[in-house]
């Protein structure tokens, strides 16, 4: 008896396991994804490796390394430590900068949006600075700080910041005031409004600011270590491996490296949505 | 100041629930609402816009008492004030010979659009104030909200997000997040508004159920006169703006209501005087949409 419940379980367990896999093997949007990337190879393949059609050079894509060549570059590079060095080092700068600017720009952002006398004060000069692009802070940056390294990390800070404060502002003050009166109904403190109402109510759109400060943290990253050129203190990051694969003329390398600044950016808004889900569970039901 | 506010509300919730919280309750059908001459408006000097002007209104203990104006009246200026959201220019609005001066969970409203919080379900926006205040155990917290739960029909929607739940369910919750609270009056601001014409009467049938079994002091803000009458004891009618009362109207069907009163030739009697009086209204404001009117009625609103 017990044996046939138990095995009934197994069963059903199986089954499970089973329709999950088979879930995944029938989501149209993956395989339409999946075909989408295999055609785009292909055609990149075929139009790189047939240097001339009718006479003339395929633009662009003509010009550049096959997959295949990419794929061989890429395996060679893959033994290098140097290579995983720059994954290790731009990361680390990507999320030091990003992380301080949460840290600093959240609380900012929040204060701009509850108290009328900050932001009086304070939302003038952010606004003159906020138009000034991340990379024209580059030579007062190197000027300021006393390492390299620092500079990129405040360059990178810049780029994230902004953005991340000018959500929050948005999304604090776009609050319903129904809720704020709904709660100041039932007996809230200013301290219960602001940890029930106003943070909660602020969350979509400190991640919405968060995922488009971390485009812009990348974009600096790359930018900040091409110029700085991997002096003694700061070696490599991606955006070096980049440039010195360019400045070595190995083409295929080029592209190793700016795939890799594509996954790597890809792996972190994935990071950010993923958190993002876990904060806002009343978000994950659409 | 919001110290302050905090600590007046406090008090009359004490006075009001001396004898601890039981189930029985006892906030229901004795307090009383008084709106004595008064003005309100919004502006500073020649921009000001009167809204409301030498308002007189009693909303009397353990009645329904629906209010009614032309669209745009200032309906909802009279809900902010009785809820304590914002503070008359002059004149006095008090509850049971106590002037209000901040929101309190003695006066709970249901507002036009739901405001149950997005980020918490219809379990934890039901628990909110009480959590909120600590006034109550955690069990007796769970008895309460499972008790309201069960009046509202949600029990199987309980740990749903607001946004799962169809506009006539979040109604409910919203009812069940107010009463928790055992208010001694319920302001409902035009609450079935933009559900459709099916639940709207369901919600309505729902919503006197409840009115008739407690009968706790209500204010009713609507702009169908049809719903009015079907739900009030007393039918208050308000000018156009600037809004005082231009008619009240008692409504003498009886209790248990049901549809079919609707048809009665008193109910149509009703809603006749009413239709009359709001026809005036609007015609007003159909006349003074000119800019010199606007002027002379200006003018002679201050020398009234």
């Amino acid at each position: 008896m017990t044996d046939a419940v138990q095995s009934a379980h197994d069963t059903t367990a199986v089954v499970a396991k089973r329709s999950k896999l088979r879930k995944l093997a029938e989501n149209k949007t993956l395989w339409r994804g999946i075909t989408a990337i295999v055609l785009f190879v292909l055609f990149w393949e075929i139009c790189s490796q047939s240097k001339e059609w009718f006479g003339i050079q395929v633009p662009f894509i003509g010009k550049i390394p096959p997959p295949s060549a990419v794929l061989d570059s890429w395996v060679e590079v893959l033994q290098r430590p140097g290579y995983w060095q720059s994954w290790y080092l731009s990361f680390m700068r990507v999320f030091l900068g990003f992380i301080i600017a949460m840290i600093v720009g959240i609380p900012f952002g929040m204060a701009l949006a509850v108290n009328r006398y900050f932001r009086d004060i304070f939302f003038p000069p952010f606004e003159v600075l906020r138009p000034i692009p991340p990379l024209a802070w580059v030579p007062a940056s190197i000027i300021f700080w006393p390492t390299t390294e620092l500079s990129i990390a405040f360059v990178t800070f810049l780029g994230a910041f902004f953005t991340i404060v000018i959500n929050v502002l948005g999304g604090a003050r776009t609050i319903d005031v129904q809720y704020l009166r709904a709660a100041q109904s039932m007996g809230a403190s200013q301290w219960d409004l602001f940890r029930r109402i106003i943070l909660p109510g602020t969350l979509p759109s400190i991640f919405t600011g968060a995922a488009v400060g971390m485009g812009i943290t990348w974009e600096v990253v790359v930018a900040a270590e091409m110029i700085s050129g991997g002096g003694q203190q700061s070696g490599g990051g991606l955006g070096f491996f980049l440039w010195s694969s360019y400045m070595g003329g190995s083409m295929a390398q080029v592209i190793v490296g700016m795939i890799s600044i594509g996954i790597a950016g890809y792996v972190s808004s994935s990071l950010i949505r993923y958190i993002g889900q876990l904060f806002m569970p009343w978000r994950r039901i659409f | 100041m919001a110290k302050k506010k905090n600590s007046t509300s406090k008090k009359a919730r004490n006075s009001g629930k001396s004898n601890g919280h039981t189930s029985v309750d006892h906030a229901a059908g004795k307090s009383k609402l008084e709106l004595i001459n008064v003005y309100k408006g919004y502006g500073e000097d020649w921009e000001r816009e009167e809204v409301l002007i030498n308002l007189d209104l009693e909303i009397l203990p353990g009645k329904l008492t629906a209010v009614v104006g032309p669209s745009g009246c200032g309906k909802s200026t009279l809900v902010n004030l009785i809820a304590g959201f914002e503070q008359p220019d002059s004149g006095e609005v008090l509850l049971d010979g106590s002037p209000i001066t901040g929101p309190g969970q003695d006066r709970m409203v249901v507002f036009q659009e739901s405001a149950l919080i997005p980020w918490q379900t219809a379990y934890q926006n039901v628990i909110f104030g009480p959590q909120l205040r600590g006034d109550m155990s955690s069990e007796q917290m769970k008895e309460e909200a499972d008790k309201l739960f069960e009046t509202v029909g949600l029990v199987e929607f309980k740990h749903k997000y607001p946004l799962q739940l169809s506009g006539g369910m979040q109604r409910r919750a919203e009812l069940a997040r107010a009463l928790i609270n055992q208010p001694k009056v319920m302001i409902m601001d035009e609450p079935f508004r933009g559900l459709d014409a099916m639940s709207r009467e369901l919600m309505q049938e729902f919503f006197l159920r409840i009115f008739e079994k407690n009968r706790r002091t209500n204010l009713f803000v609507t702009s169908e006169i049809e719903e009015a009458i079907f739900l009030a004891d007393r039918l208050v009618v308000l000018s156009n703006k600037p809004a005082h009362v231009r008619a009240v109207i008692n409504i003498e069907l009886e209790r248990p209501r049901t549809f079919q009163m609707l048809s009665s030739a008193k109910a149509y009697d009703y809603k006749r005087e009413a239709m009359e009086i709001l026809h005036e209204e609007a015609l007003k404001n159909f006349k003074s949409s000119g800019k010199q009117s606007d002027f002379v009625e200006a003018f002679s609103a201050r020398n009234e």
